[in-house]
C-alpha cells in the first residue's frame, strides 16, 4: 500500500479544498497538468508520497478565449491542442512556436505552456515568450484569484511565486494590436528537442510609418530565471527596429545576463548567442509587426 | 491510501481496473490488463516506445497516471490492425520494407506513424521525420522507418 493518492476534482471550490485539507493532515500535495515534467521528477529525483491533485479536469485550466482586448489560455491545455487553433496562431506566433518546441509528438500531447511556467526551469522556452508578450498569470487562491505578472513567477532555479492552497489557473494576454509581431528563439547542438542554451522572446509594435512604438525583450537559460530586458525593450523602441537598434537591445541581453557554464555551454558563449538571438527574433518579430500591418 | 477504481476503455474493449496512484498508464496497460504489445524503453518520455493514442491523442504512456485513464479511450498497438487477421497498411509496409530489427520500438512507431496519417494522409519526409522524432529506434537507422511510412501513405492514396 502506498501513501500516494491522486484526485481530479471538477471545480476551482474543489481543488482548492482538497490542497486545504491536504495541508491540514500534513500531506504533500502536487498540482499535475500534463505530468511530463511531475512524472519525470517523481520516477526519478523525487519519489516522496503526495496526493496528485490532477486540474485537467477544470473548465478554467481548459479554455481558450480570443477576445476583443485580451486573450485567456488556460494553464493546462497541451501545446499540441494550442498549435492547432489557427487564430491564436495568427496572434501569437512566437509563444505557440516556443510552445512547439518543447519536446516531441507525443510530449505536445500532453505538456502545457502552464506546466513549463510553474516547472520554472531558468531555460523553460514558453517563459520568455509570456514574457515578451506581457502575460499575467492568474492563480486560484482561498480569496478567489490574484494575477502576477510572467517576469515575476518564477523567482530561482525552480522556484516561484506560488505558496501553498495555490494553484496557476492561467494566462492572460493582451490581445496583439495591429502592427504587433512576436517571436522566439532559442539555440540548441541539435535540430529539436532539448534543452535551451539560451533563448531570446521579442514582441513589437510598429505604427503607421514602421516605428517602433512598444518593445518587449525577454531571454532564458542565461540567469537562475527567464529575464526582462526593459533596456532591451527601449532600445528598440523610437526606431524602425533596424540592424543598429537590434544591436543596441542584444547588447542589452549580453549585459543582463548572468549564464553558467555547464555541459550545454559556457558563460562566454552564451552571453554571446542571447545578444545573437535577441538580434535574429527580433527581425522576425519586426516582419511579422510588418505583414499584420499591411 | 486504498487502490483507485479506473473505469477505461481500451481498444474499444470496456476494462475495470484497480490501481495506485503513482502507476502509470503503461503498468496499467501491461500488469493490469495484460497487453505487453506497448514497450517500455526510458520510461522517462524520450524514446516513444510506450506511444498509445489517449482521446485520440498520441502520448507516451510512461508519462501518464493510470487514474488519469479513468473515461479515456486508449488505443494501443493491439487495436492498430484493421481485423483479426489482417495488418495495418503501416504494420504490412514496416515488414516489407524490413523497417525493424529487434522490435522494441515498432509498437510505438505503428502507433505514430498511424496516428499521422490519420490527421495527414499525404506527409512529405520532413513532417514523417518531425512527427516521429519522438520515436528512438537504435537499429534501423530510421530510413527504412521513413520509407515504410511514405509507402503506406501512397498506398492509402491509392486505394482511397
Amino acid at each position: 500500500m502506498s501513501n500516494f493518492g491522486y484526485v481530479a476534482p471538477t471545480t476551482v471550490e474543489e481543488t482548492l479544498s482538497v490542497l486545504q485539507r491536504a495541508a491540514n493532515h500534513g500531506q504533500r500535495a502536487q498540482i499535475l497538468a500534463g505530468g511530463t515534467d511531475v512524472i519525470v521528477q517523481m520516477r526519478s529525483v523525487d519519489n516522496s508520497h503526495r496526493l496528485f491533485v490532477d486540474i485537467k479536469t477544470l473548465q478554467e485550466t481548459n479554455d481558450v478565449r480570443i477576445e476583443e482586448a485580451q486573450i485567456y489560455i488556460g494553464a493546462a491545455v497541451p501545446s499540441g491542442v494550442l498549435n492547432e487553433n489557427t487564430p491564436l496562431k495568427t496572434l501569437l506566433p512566437g509563444l505557440l512556436e516556443a510552445a512547439d518546441l518543447i519536446g516531441s509528438t507525443q510530449i505536445q500531447g500532453r505538456a502545457s505552456i502552464g506546466g513549463n511556467l510553474c516547472n520554472s526551469s531558468p531555460a523553460g522556452d514558453t517563459i520568455p515568450a509570456l514574457i515578451a508578450n506581457s502575460s499575467q498569470c492568474v492563480i486560484a487562491t482561498n480569496d478567489g484569484s490574484r494575477t502576477v505578472p510572467a517576469e515575476d513567477f518564477v523567482t530561482g532555479v525552480g522556484r516561484n511565486c506560488l505558496v501553498s492552497n495555490e494553484f496557476l489557473l492561467g494566462f492572460l494576454i493582451p490581445r496583439p494590436v495591429v502592427g504587433t509581431g512576436d517571436s522566439y528563439l532559442r539555440f540548441i547542438p541539435r535540430t529539436e528537442m532539448d534543452i535551451a542554451v539560451a533563448g531570446a522572446a521579442v514582441s513589437v509594435t510598429l505604427n503607421r510609418d514602421g516605428i517602433c512604438t512598444h518593445a518587449r525583450v525577454a531571454i532564458g537559460a542565461v540567469a537562475p530565471t527567464p529575464l526582462l530586458v526593459v533596456a532591451a525593450g527601449t532600445a528598440l523602441v523610437g526606431t524602425p527596429v533596424d540592424a543598429d537598434a537590434l544591436q543596441r537591445a542584444a547588447q542589452m541581453c549580453c549585459e543582463i545576463s548572468q549564464p553558467i557554464n555547464d555541459k550545454r555551454g559556457t558563460i562566454v558563449y552564451r552571453r554571446k548567442v542571447v545578444g545573437v538571438l535577441c538580434r535574429r527574433a527580433g527581425a522576425i518579430a519586426r516582419e511579422r509587426a510588418f505583414s499584420s500591418l499591411n | 491510501m486504498s487502490k483507485i477504481y479506473v473505469s477505461t476503455t481500451v481498444n474499444g474493449r470496456p476494462e475495470d481496473v484497480l490501481c495506485e496512484a503513482h502507476q502509470t498508464l503503461l503498468e496499467l496497460l501491461r500488469d493490469e490488463i495484460g497487453l505487453t504489445g506497448t514497450k517500455e524503453g526510458c520510461g522517462t518520455g524520450d524514446c516513444g516506445a510506450c506511444t498509445v493514442l489517449l482521446d485520440d491523442r498520441l502520448v507516451c504512456a510512461c508519462l501518464v497516471l493510470a487514474p488519469e485513464a479513468n473515461g479515456k479511450q486508449i488505443t494501443t498497438v493491439e487495436g492498430i490492425a484493421d481485423s483479426q487477421d489482417g495488418l495495418h497498411i503501416v504494420q504490412q509496409k514496416l515488414l516489407e520494407h524490413a523497417a525493424l530489427q529487434c522490435g522494441i520500438c515498432t509498437p510505438g512507431f505503428v502507433v505514430a506513424a498511424k496516428a499521422l496519417l490519420d490527421k495527414n494522409p499525404n506527409p512529405d519526409e520532413e513532417t514523417i521525420r518531425y512527427w516521429l522524432a519522438g520515436n528512438l529506434c537504435r537499429c534501423t537507422g530510421y530510413d527504412k522507418i521513413i520509407r515504410a511510412v511514405q509507402d503506406a501513405a501512397q498506398e492509402l492514396a491509392m486505394t482511397k
